[in-house]
């Protein structure tokens, strides 16, 4: 990934930064400049607190260019438990049996080696939740 | 707006043509139509294309085809939608010629894909997705398909092997079909002991990595009385969108771009799903299948694996899908295949389909899906 583009996409990465709809408070992740709901433009960005459960989930054995090197890894479909679902690579998974429904939790993790840029690329991912996190 | 026919159609076989670059395929196409139609004279062409760019090195497209094929200074578009490229190549074509721009329009979709490894063409596959959201995320076409499987099996009690009966419909079919890639017929027991790409999705769930161009010439209906073969009338053309990201859908399993253009379809065609005598599907992934049937109003929600259990897909029953080998058993060469589908639903209406041809077909409905659901085109045409 370029630079620029990297640090457009901090929030998001970083902080799992969404937007909230002033109008029909609608929650939305990743941010947009007009809410899906009610087409308003009056969004004011929200951060996700990272928790949520698992919609579904897969593992990839064929990795796209780019991501050969991790071997092959779990991605899923999380449920954030303020609404919106974000797609992510599930971590710390190796010695789980995932299973829909169950509650993970954002963490922040190398996505991608450093490339021709020379910058290593860091943003989330979900792991199954930790108990003492989670009470 | 005047009404608009095919009078001519055109295809290369789909297959790993390492002999043949993606301009070789595209004329090769083009000429076998204006063959077909025995008509020489093109006003537009429309190329449906996903990734020259990336998998060639080579935007500017339908200029490049263009020239090649002897066609200049002819005005020429490259159209893409992802996978559902070809398909919209040919809503943009008949638009021109229905609003009276163009008499004649060629409409090729080709794609050049086998010159890459695998991961090199899932990588450019999964630009159809959303970059920063899912493919930045090492997401392929497939896990984000296998996701969509994995729930919809939870929510519906379904088992893997239940989509067995789509894959073996394909490939039944592709057997029959001289321009098929993969013309072997499959067993269950073929289905179950397929190797895993992300599971639960296996190979024989996907359709495969190929080269290949289709092409159609289209004029109005009016025009095509002087044409050499049976004008086929375009009765229908819609196209409809949906969130790029999966995970932005409000129900992923509901696919709404599918069912808002079939719906746009049914009422431009004033018919609906029981007039339908045959569909291609895009079968990119059995689970597509399965979502398309139930949101163009061919089953109801979760009851699309039944219809193909109880062998009403087969080229027999009354909903025949993929009836030339589909996505799944033709091959899948992705901005080529919308077009595919248009060239197949032709032979079969004009009775030309040979061991594949379903019986007195008079209408038949060709749909074209890109990305996961994001972006869908569906024709309906008639004789
Ligand atoms: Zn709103």
């Amino acid at each position: 990934m370029e630079l620029p583009r990297y640090h457009r996409m901090r929030g998001t990465l970083y902080r799992l930064e969404g937007s909230a709809c002033r109008k029909c408070a609608h929650r939305i992740f990743p941010p947009r400049p007009v809410c899906p709901r009610c087409k308003a433009q009056e969004l004011e960005p929200m951060a996700f607190s990272g928790r949520g459960t698992l919609y579904s989930f897969t593992r990839v054995l064929q990795p796209p260019r780019g991501f050969t090197n991790l071997g092959t890894y779990s991605v899923g479909m999380v449920r954030l438990d303020e609404g919106p679902m974000v797609s992510a690579q599930i971590a710390d998974a190796d010695g789980t049996e995932l299973q829909i429904g169950m509650p993970v939790e954002m963490v922040t993790r190398k996505l991608k080696d450093a490339e021709e840029h020379g910058f290593i690329l860091y943003g989330y991912k979900f792991r199954p939740r930790l108990r003492a996190a989670g009470a | 707006m005047r009404d608009v026919s095919i009078i001519g159609i055109g295809q290369t076989a789909v297959a790993e043509h390492w002999d043949k670059s993606i301009r070789d395929l595209a004329v090769e196409a083009a000429q076998a139509a204006r063959r077909d139609a025995g008509i020489e004279r093109v006003d537009a062409l429309y190329v449906g294309n996903m990734l020259s760019g990336e998998l060639a090195g080579q935007e500017n497209l339908a200029t490049v085809i263009a020239d090649a094929a002897g066609l200049l200074p002819v005005e020429a578009i490259k159209i893409e939608a992802a996978c559902a490229s070809g398909g919209a190549a040919l809503r943009a074509a008949a638009l021109g010629v229905a609003a009276g721009a163009h008499e004649y329009a060629l409409v090729v979709g080709v794609e050049k894909m086998t010159d890459y490894l695998t991961d090199g063409v899932t990588a450019a596959l999964a630009m159809a997705a959303d970059a920063d959201y899912e493919a930045g995320h090492g997401i392929s076409f497939a896990a984000l398909n296998a996701m969509l499987m994995r729930r919809y099996m939870h929510e519906h009690k379904a088992r893997h092997e239940d989509f067995a009966p789509f894959s073996i419909n394909s490939h039944r079919n592709a057997a029959r079909n001289p321009f098929a890639m993969y013309r072997q017929e499959i067993t269950a027991e073929d289905f179950a002991a397929s190797p895993i790409v992300a599971d639960p999705i296996n190979i024989l769930d996907s359709a495969g990595i190929c080269d290949g161009a289709a092409a159609l010439l289209i004029a109005p209906s009016a025009e095509a009385r002087k044409t050499r073969r049976p004008p086929v009338r375009i009765a229908a053309s819609a196209v409809a969108t949906d969130t790029v990201a999966l995970a932005e859908r409000r129900d992923p399993l509901v696919w709404q771009s599918v069912a808002d253009s079939a719906r746009l379809a049914y009422a431009q065609a004033k018919l609906g799903p029981k007039d339908i005598d045959l569909f291609e599907v895009h079968d990119a992934f059995t689970i597509v299948s399965v979502l398309s049937l139930e949101a163009c109003g061919f089953a109801d929600r979760g009851s699309a694996l039944k219809l193909a259990a109880e062998g009403r897909i087969g080229l027999d029953g009354d909903i025949p899908i993929c009836t030339l080998g589909g996505l799944k058993g033709r091959g899948h060469p992705v901005g080529a295949s919308g077009a595919y589908q248009i060239v197949e639903v032709v032979q079969q209406l004009r009775g030309e389909a040979g061991a594949a041809q379903v019986k007195d077909a008079r209408v038949g409905m060709a749909q074209s899906v890109g990305g996961s659901g994001s972006v869908t085109v569906t024709h309906i045409l008639q004789v």
